[in-house]
């Protein structure tokens, strides 16, 4: 049962208004609540529980339950800031109380020493904008092991020699090897690389209020109907609930942050569930909205003061968004898997984490991990070869042989930050509340390209290596897509560069503060929730200590 | 009481001494409520057609057991694929019922074009229906792997198609009409049940426990 919360009038000056609910802002909203402040968070998502939480595929998938709405939500894509956008979908984010982390993958790799430091590293890089970021490994690996012990994280330490140090143990053992993962581990062995047992935000032993995972296999893109996955709804968001100071307000879409003549945030304008328009006033205002909509909504925020967008002295919110790079291989296998079964991943690798550009001839580098991910109608629709008919008696054997017996060997990698690539409002396209819609602007980095085409072929060579009857993986392409958001409103020493500083506070506006996938400086191999979840814990810590000594307001 | 509520107290009763033996000793629980919601699906299977008329129903099954053909094991037909399209052009996919009118109307003329003598497409022989979906096919052989792609589809015969697959393989509990009796699970070899126990196939069943990597890892392995 949920516990009683409060109910704050939009009138009553809150300590913070939190906006999102997701992976960053479910933590924000514990942390900050839990240290004594009155805390509304304002998210533009239905608040769905467990029992809403179904393996119907339409409902999920094709019905968006748990995502943005396209209908509503229009988007539109270019490669380049001189062409005019298409409409088109161009992302998926969680758009329910829980944010992405109700149906994300759950994959939860650190990000190591090297990410924090590349630039000093490798110096700087034709076309991209690398920066070092203001913090380093060392100063967010205590929030690392918050994020496993208070979030819950399964894994072993020490199994992977490429790990960076921790000060703890993971705080229960990894969950079970999948057959995908005994192949991984085997073939990855013989090739001469280290596999280790996968990193995961999912429990492998209950914990109070939530089941350990049953292996029901509805995973990757659906929500957990017992707990398991360690979303901001399951692990972080009943904890601020039970402080009694946490208000959490569903079916609020903030669409401005209003500030006074001083330049100061005064709280956030929200339309409600009838579309009446209302302003939460607070002490300050913390954008967790995604690395999408945070900084469309610095920039839906633009007044007299503001032109460019709120905190865009610099004019690069929006800008030098990452997606991350990589490239998967599928085969199939002589017995059967059953793969389906359970989560999606149970092995990985980190060998291919720092490459050497003088041998491979690009920046950048990755991991591999050995999954199946897919749900029955959506297999049938993309997870046979390209050979394969798609109809028919052929295509019909192919589903009753494959299904079990197909596994994914999947690369993932950095994403350079180029200038052009971004989110901004685009100029024509509205959303259905008559708002301007998000317009994505990507062209890989060529050594993006190359990274993902390298670490399909390294995904290729392991499948061969584990004795797959039948084995492909599809060209490496641009991407137009988005899933990961990340670096869009970056952080930074320099108000010229960077959006936020390292206490995530906007350097134009005193008592903003943003912290989601848009604070980001470099991309990581391809898992950012982990690290968005530690700085988020950071932020918290940062930001209660600012409060404290009367420094926001 | 909230049913997923107490389901979830359950489970997590105790605390981690609780095993996966005890949990799966307790999971009758659990099946009881999938059993339901498997009745209400049931119970809910429409015997008639909403959308379709009669006619335009045998010529959209003719199509489906085509795209998923029975033989010695069900397909789109035994599925009821059929009542699942007829009942999603009246839910999620409302706006394809122009695609099926135009589409059956062309059908015809194509039956016409390429078999004079056959009446329309239901009473064509199994070859002939391929040739004549063969027609419509532009795109052959050819997939890809789909994270969450548009689902709509252009055509008439991607629309089918489409909708063939989605109502053959979507979750029997759904309540959709589609994957009457699960026969679209059991024959890619998915399982109903809701939890599973490890080792789950063939290759986990004899794994040896997790043995550590050597320490002399080099960090450029390229």
């Amino acid at each position: 049962m949920r516990p009683d919360t409060p109910k704050y009038k939009t009138s009553d000056e809150v300590d913070f208004v939190i906006v999102g609910s997701g992976a960053a802002g479910g933590i924000m909203a514990k942390e900050l609540s839990t240290n004594g402040f009155r805390v509304v968070v304002l998210e533009q998502g239905p608040y769905l529980t467990e029992a809403d939480f179904v393996h119907d595929e339409i409902k999920v998938l094709t019905e968006d339950l748990l995502t943005n709405k396209p209908k509503l939500q229009p988007t539109s894509f270019r490669k380049t800031p001189d062409e005019k956008a298409k409409p088109q979908r161009a992302l998926v984010y969680g758009r329910c109380v829980g944010g992405t982390s109700v149906h994300f993958t759950a994959n939860f790799w650190r990000f190591h020493e090297i990410d924090f430091v590349e630039r000093s590293k490798v110096g700087p890089i034709p076309g991209a904008d690398l920066r070092d970021w203001p913090i380093t490994y060392a100063d967010l690996e205590p929030y690392y092991t918050k994020v496993e012990w208070e979030i819950g994280v399964s894994g072993l330490a020490g199994a992977s020699p490429f790990d960076p140090p921790r000060s703890k143990p993971y705080p229960m053992p990894p969950l079970p090897v999948k057959g995908s993962g005994v192949i991984f581990e085997r073939a990855a062995r013989k090739l001469g690389w280290h596999p280790f047992p996968a990193p995961m935000a999912i429990l492998s032993q209950p914990r109070p209020g939530r089941s350990a995972c049953v292996n029901c296999g509805f995973c990757l893109a659906f929500g957990c109907e017992v707990g398991a996955k360690s979303s901001s709804l399951a692990a972080a968001i009943p904890v601020a609930e039970k402080t009694g100071r946490c208000e959490i307000r569903p079916n609020s879409y903030v669409h401005r942050i209003e500030t006074d003549s001083n330049g100061r945030a005064i709280g956030a304008v929200y339309f409600d569930e009838k579309r009446n328009t209302h302003l939460q006033k607070a002490k300050a205002v913390i954008v967790c909205a995604n690395g999408a909509e945070t900084p469309r909504l610095l920039l839906l925020s633009a007044n007299k003061q503001f032109p460019n967008g709120l905190a865009n002295s610099s004019g690069i919110v929006g800008k030098y968004l990452m997606l991350n790079s990589g490239g998967v291989a599928t085969g199939v296998f002589e017995e059967q898997l059953n793969d389906y079964k359970g989560f999606a991943v149970s092995r990985i690798l980190h060998d291919f984490y720092e490459l050497d550009p003088q041998k491979v001839g690009f920046h950048g580098g990755g991991g591999l991990d050995a999954r199946f991910d897919i749900t029955p109608v959506t297999f049938a629709l993309g997870g046979l070869s390209p050979n394969t008919p798609r109809w028919g008696k052929a295509f019909k054997d192919a589903l009753a042989n494959n299904f079990t017996r197909t596994m994914e060997v999947f690369g993932h990698g950095t994403s350079l930050p180029v200038e052009t690539n971004s989110f901004s409002l685009d100029p024509d396209l509205k959303d259905a509340w008559g708002l301007p819609a998000l317009c994505l602007t990507y062209k890989d980095h060529p050594d993006d390209l190359k990274l993902s085409a390298w670490l399909s072929q390294r995904s290729l060579e392991l499948l061969d290596a584990a004795g797959a009857k039948q084995k492909w993986a599809p060209p490496v392409s641009e991407q137009q897509f988005a899933v990961h958001l990340l670096g869009t409103c970056r952080m930074g020493d320099d108000p010229k560069t960077s959006v936020i500083n390292s206490d995530h506070r906007a350097h134009d506006v005193k008592n903003l503060f943003l912290c989601d996938g848009s604070s980001l400086v470099t991309s990581g191999r391809g898992q950012p929730t982990m690290t968005i979840e530690a700085l988020s814990f950071r932020a918290a810590d940062r930001i209660t200590a600012l409060a404290k000594r009367g420094e926001i307001t | 009481m909230n049913e997923n509520l107490s389901r979830r107290n359950f489970l997590s009763r105790g605390s981690a001494a609780v095993s996966a033996v005890w949990l799966s000793a307790h999971w009758p629980a659990i099946v009881a409520a999938a059993e339901h919601a498997h009745q209400a699906a049931k119970s809910s299977a429409p015997d008639k057609f909403q959308f379709f008329s009669p006619e335009q129903a045998a010529e959209i099954d003719a199509i489906t057991a085509r795209i998923i053909p029975s033989d010695e094991t069900p397909g789109a037909r035994e599925a009821g694929v059929v009542y699942f399209i007829d009942r999603a052009l009246l839910t999620f996919a409302v706006d394809n019922q122009q695609t099926y009118r135009d589409g059956l109307a062309g059908l015809q003329s194509r039956v016409h074009e390429l078999f004079p003598a056959v009446e329309k497409f239901s009473r064509a022989t199994p070859d002939q229906q391929d040739k004549i979906l063969h027609s419509f096919d532009e795109q052959g052989a050819g997939g890809g792997r789909v994270f969450r792609s548009d689902p709509s589809a252009s055509s008439f015969f991607e629309t089918v198609r489409l909708h063939t697959i989605v109502g053959f393989l979507i979750d029997p509990d759904a309540g959709r009409a589609g994957n009457r009796d699960g026969v679209g699970w059991k024959l890619i070899g998915r399982d109903r049940d809701h939890m599973f126990q490890p080792p789950f196939g063939h290759y986990d069943k004899d794994y040896a426990g997790w043995q550590p990597n050597p320490p002399d890892a080099e960090k450029t392995k390229a």
